[in-house]
């Protein structure tokens, strides 16, 4: 049987030091010859079968080196697909496996459906027919389990956002079919073309925010910038170390970064978090007195998430309070150090403070209460609740390949719109745009349009 | 019980002549069937109880496609109608529209005559009470007087007639529309034989005397100067058109319909079934958009030898006294005189996902629905249904291929395709936005679409076909010539290009891309190059749209290749969903109702989802699907 060719990571996602990226089909191999160098500059192509080759990937598009990386080649037909099979070994965490994911669909491969693998496996015949009842099992298990996963990160702000984008579209496309369906009708605005570049710019414009924030953007290049502060010695630098420790540290080759900071890089249940530089982090030490002072208050500005930090032994200062003020209407957890030692501090009054952000407790001496912490990070981050400066996490592999498609036909609607194509043309790929964001929230539901228009407009004889 | 008596034997018996009825009868005579029509009454033959008017966007495209496929309503429209507009003319191709006013009377009579003159049909007055029905298969019919009609096929096209309820304010009476005779026995039979009916309901405004209104407060809305025709094969245009006119809701109206909200049915629950959304009553309108200071009202003539006007955007099912004061608060028509009231009209629907792509129902075999009966709205998606209805019929009959026309074929195959997939949970209309391949499905190309298949059904004339094969092949050649020829930039080239203020040509050009600037146009282009025989304007269209569009009707052809792969994944009629493990229990459900024929069809269904397409594509691709058929 002939099939395209598919990719997609295989391993748990967030966990683990190493992840791997599958592809599949007839142009595995070439696909991955695109962007692996090896340091004998020999092409998998040409390699034996069954072997594993170190090396960079390489982005074609800007020579940037993306991930140091082993690949196993797979020549069909002993393997598990009965197809050509490239494995990628990179390094685990989101970062660095999902711009591996991302560079491999550039280049051509597709997004494999959830069970495709097996899928393929079966069909080719490598899979007994009498596992098929098992296939099934599979393909439904794995199905929903990928929709449990993407309806959990919908609920966040990407959900939010992308429905207002197709909102935006709906609404205009709305109008160009009841211009068409009802051209009588006097109380509809005609949509012009002026007015349908106007709401295509937009809705591109914040498609590029959005790809920003997920290929070269801040989150996935940087993970999310956290600060931890506190008075002196109530356990900051023990919080670190808990972190870095429990965590294994990204440790990936980026351009320009130095051994130090790519430790502070940690990835906590999937979430790449970036400890503000050393420097930093080390100067909020006396962060009390220096409050004043821009540089500590520009990294206070820059941080997606604060880490508070009190000491449980201790009654509340006035120190304490200032903290509270100068991270008021950021995204905070309270963690509430030292509860091996007898509480002395307000429990009430922390709360208070508090307002709406976690409060966790803990024992960094004596090892406790990280769970938790890191429980209450990783909600922060999937259910959306973040507010990091005007952006979005977008960090699945197969939302930012919709993206792309979506960025791509918009771009058709605007330089069809310029060119002086008719509304009811344009309109084809604004439809599209809004079928592909609409597949990044799993809604495509053909009948929106209609309801739309019977909703927005009045319409009828 | 009357005696009951043997009355004839024929290939398909039609049940009804409104709008579906007559193509039925029609396509099926035209095939070579022999062909019986019973109507209830033959004075009403291709009635139009509503507005004056048919075709607009979408609906035009569907007469258009019938005409490709040998029907008769755009011929009829052609020789009977007041007035003719083509819309949308400011926007692209794909969405242009003929839509017609129509003399209600001469339309029946002419569509009547047209029924008459039909080799192999027979038209007769009855009421149908019964299906004869055995072994799960239909074999004749049975009227009020006790004739029994035999047949290898029977089409049912019953409109709003079965069990249908006229409502004006706390009024209800059983009655058919327009006050005439309803179906009852047929709606029981129907029922008993265990279809799944669903009750619609739909409207109709008052109608008023011409001569009471006050035209100089209204626009005049004329027809277009330019002669049109919804026929390939008419030839001669009338000229003589009669104007439409524009006038609007005042604040006034809408006190009235708010104080009077309470008596109206659809407010006081007297009416529960579901109304077309599209269609509201002025009780809707004023309702949901309250933010709205005025609607617009077409007055449109019903005919020439008639003072009778249809009042268009003021349907309405309130009391009829209260009917006079709304017309009387509308600018024009204070004066004005009613001569018939708007009602609701309530009615039983079969729910269409019980029939096959066919229109034959999957319950009794040889049994075809169409129509309004069918959950449909508008007289276009009657024909449209009617047509396919009676191709099918006689197609089984006569033991020849049934045919179903795609998504990508035609708004018909659009149409049928959405009933029998999705169904419907209101009166259905067409629109535009209904079809994924608006660009491919244009009025200016449905006889490109369809003649062939027309042809080979043996709906078309020999010499008809041998117009198209001309038609298309000139097409063919000069698209191919415009590619090949190139433009120089020369003194009077530069002069045509300055007609439309087009930019100067530098160097040589394909007369193709130069036709692809916007302002550009084929007749510009033939001036530069002229063509070796003259061609008509509807070639000179279709290079046009071909070569400007060039890129976009790539695309949707794509699109279209790709979902023929899926149709072409066929799925066993007798497949046995309970013996498939995997699927979940909404979907199978869904499946074992709708039992769609290919997997794009399932694709479209609501309810299954991509796994579920996943395993019965696992199951198709490796042959297992033979497993789990019976």
């Amino acid at each position: 049987m002939h099939f395209d060719t598919i990719a997609a990571i295989s391993t748990p996602m967030g966990e683990g030091a190493i992840a791997i990226v599958r592809l599949s089909g007839d142009e595995a191999v070439q696909i991955a010859d695109r962007v692996f160098r090896s340091p004998g500059g020999k092409k998998l192509a040409e390699a034996m079968s069954h072997t594993i080759h170190y090396g960079h990937l390489i982005d074609p598009a800007s020579d940037e080196t993306v991930e140091e990386v082993m690949v196993s080649l797979m020549k069909a037909p002993k393997t598990f697909t009965r197809e050509d099979v490239v494995e990628v070994n990179c390094h685990g965490g989101i970062v660095a496996v999902n711009r591996v994911l991302a560079l491999v669909l550039k280049e051509g491969a597709r997004l494999a459906e959830p069970g495709e693998f097996t899928k393929r496996a079966f069909l080719n015949g490598r899979i007994d027919l009498s596992q098929s009842e098992a296939v099934m099992d599979l393909i439904r298990a794995k199905t929903d389990r990928a929709m449990n996963v993407a309806l959990n990160q919908m609920e966040g702000k990407l959900s939010r956002l992308i429905g207002e984008l197709r909102q935006a579209l709906i609404e205009t496309l709305a109008q160009v079919e009841v211009n068409i369906d009802y051209p009588e009708y006097d109380d509809v605005e005609e949509m012009t073309i002026p007015h349908m570049i106007e709401n295509c710019t937009w809705v591109k414009s914040e498609i590029e925010k959005l790809l920003k924030t997920s290929s070269q953007g801040k989150i996935l290049r940087e993970g999310l910038s956290t600060v931890i502060i506190g008075r002196p010695n109530v356990g900051k630098s023990s919080l670190l170390n808990s972190l870095v420790q429990e965590n294994k540290a990204i440790v990936t080759d980026i351009a320009g970064t130095t051994r130090d900071i790519i430790e502070e890089y940690v990835n906590v249940r999937g979430v790449p978090l970036r400890l503000v530089d050393t420097a930093g982090i080390r100067e909020t030490e006396d962060i009390v007195e220096r409050i004043g002072v821009e540089r500590s208050r520009q990294v206070l500005k820059e941080a997606d998430l604060i880490l508070l930090v009190l000491n449980n032994a201790e009654a509340l200062t006035v120190e304490d309070e200032r903290l509270f003020e100068a991270v008021a209407g950021m995204d905070t957890i309270v963690v509430i150090n030292k509860t091996d030692l007898p509480q002395k501090i307000d429990m009430a009054a922390v709360n208070k403070l508090a307002g709406e952000g976690q409060v966790v407790s803990t024992s960094l001496l004596q090892d406790e209460g990280i769970d938790e912490l890191e429980k209450a990070i990783a909600d922060l981050f999937f259910e959306g609740t973040i507010e990091a400066e005007d952006l979005t996490y977008v960090s699945n592999a197969r939302h930012i390949a919709l993206l792309h498609k979506a960025h791509a036909t918009i771009e058709d609607a605007l330089g069809a719109a310029e060119a002086d194509v008719p509304v009811d043309m344009i309109q084809i790929d604004v439809t599209r745009t809004w079928e592909i964001l609409g597949e990044i929230v799993g809604d495509t539901v053909q009948d929106g349009l209609i309801n739309q228009l019977f909703s927005q407009f009045c319409l009828g004889k | 019980m009357p005696h009951k008596f043997e009355a004839g034997t024929f290939d398909c018996i039609v049940v009804g002549a409104g709008h579906a009825g007559v193509e039925a009868a029609l396509a099926a005579a035209r095939m070579g069937a022999s062909t019986l029509v019973l109507t209830l009454n033959v004075d009403m033959i291709a009635f139009m109880p509503c507005n004056p008017s048919i075709g607009g966007p979408a609906k035009g495209i569907v007469v258009r496609e019938i005409d490709a496929l040998g029907g008769a309503m755009g011929k009829v429209i052609d020789k009977t109608h007041i007035q003719m507009r083509m819309l949308n003319t400011r926007k692209g191709p794909a969405v242009r529209a003929l839509r017609a006013q129509l003399d209600k009377v001469l339309y029946q009579q002419e569509m009547k005559r047209v029924l008459e003159e039909t080799e192999n049909l027979t038209l007769r007055q009855g009421s149908v009470d019964e299906l004869i029905i055995e072994d799960d298969e239909v074999k004749g019919v049975i009227t009020q007087v006790g004739a029994v009609y035999r047949a290898k096929t029977v089409i049912v096209t019953t409109g709003t007639f079965l069990r249908g309820e006229i409502v004006i304010g706390n009024l209800r009476y059983s009655s058919g529309p327009n006050n005439q005779m309803p179906s009852i026995k047929l709606a029981d039979n129907l029922r008993e034989l265990g279809f799944d009916i669903v009750r619609f309901k739909t409207g109709t405004p008052p109608r008023i005397n011409s001569r009471t209104i006050d035209y100089s407060k209204t626009e005049i809305q004329p027809g277009d100067e330019e002669p049109r025709a919804f026929s390939y094969e008419t030839t001669e245009f009338i000229l003589d058109q009669l104007p439409c006119w524009l006038t609007y809701t005042s604040p006034r109206t809408h006190e009235i319909i708010n104080e009077n909200l309470h008596l109206s049915p659809m407010y006081s629950g007297e009416i529960k079934g579901p109304g077309p959304s599209y269609c509201p009553s002025i009780e809707d309108k004023i309702v949901r958009f309250n933010d709205k200071s005025r609607h617009q009202i077409f007055l449109e003539p019903e005919g020439r030898n008639t003072e009778e006007v249809y009042v268009q955007g003021l349907s309405t099912s309130l009391p009829e006294h209260i009917q006079h004061k709304l017309i009387e608060s509308v600018p024009g028509l204070e004066k004005a005189q009613m001569m018939r009231a708007g009602y609701a009209i309530e009615y039983d629907a079969i729910v269409p996902t019980q029939l096959k792509p066919t229109l034959e129902t999957k319950k009794i075999a040889n049994l075809y629905t169409a129509g309004q009966l069918n959950g449909t709205s508008g007289y276009e998606e009657a024909a449209g249904q009617g047509l396919m209805a009676g191709i099918n019929a006689a197609a089984r009959a006569l033991g020849k291929e049934e045919l179903i026309l795609g998504r990508s074929d035609g708004y018909i195959g659009v149409l049928i395709d959405d009933l029998v997939t999705k169904g419907t949970s209101e009166p259905y209309r067409l629109l535009t936005s209904r079809a994924e391949y608006r660009l491919l499905l244009r009025h200016d190309n449905a006889d490109l679409r369809l003649t062939e298949i027309g042809y080979g059904m043996g709906l078309i004339s020999e010499e008809r076909y041998a117009k198209y094969v001309v038609k298309k092949q000139q097409i063919e050649e000069e698209i191919e010539r415009l590619r090949r020829v190139t433009i120089k930039p020369e003194a009077h080239i530069h002069e045509i290009m300055q007609e439309t203020e087009s930019a100067e040509l530098k160097e040589p050009m394909k007369a193709a891309n130069i036709l692809k600037r916007p302002e550009m146009h084929y007749d510009q282009i033939v001036r530069m190059t002229p063509s070796e025989v003259e061609l008509s304007a509807e070639v000179a269209e279709q290079v046009e749209i071909f070569i400007k569009y060039e890129g976009y009707i790539e695309k949707s052809m794509q699109q279209v290749e790709r979902m023929k792969k899926m149709e072409d994944k066929k799925i066993p009629e007798d497949i046995d969903y309970d013996a498939i493990s995997g699927i979940a229990k909404e979907a199978k459900a869904m499946l074992k109702k709708v039992r769609p024929l290919s997997i794009a069809q399932a694709s479209r269904m609501s309810g299954v989802n991509p796994a579920d397409i996943s395993i019965l594509l696992v199951y198709i691709e490796h042959g297992r699907i033979a497993k789990v058929s019976s």
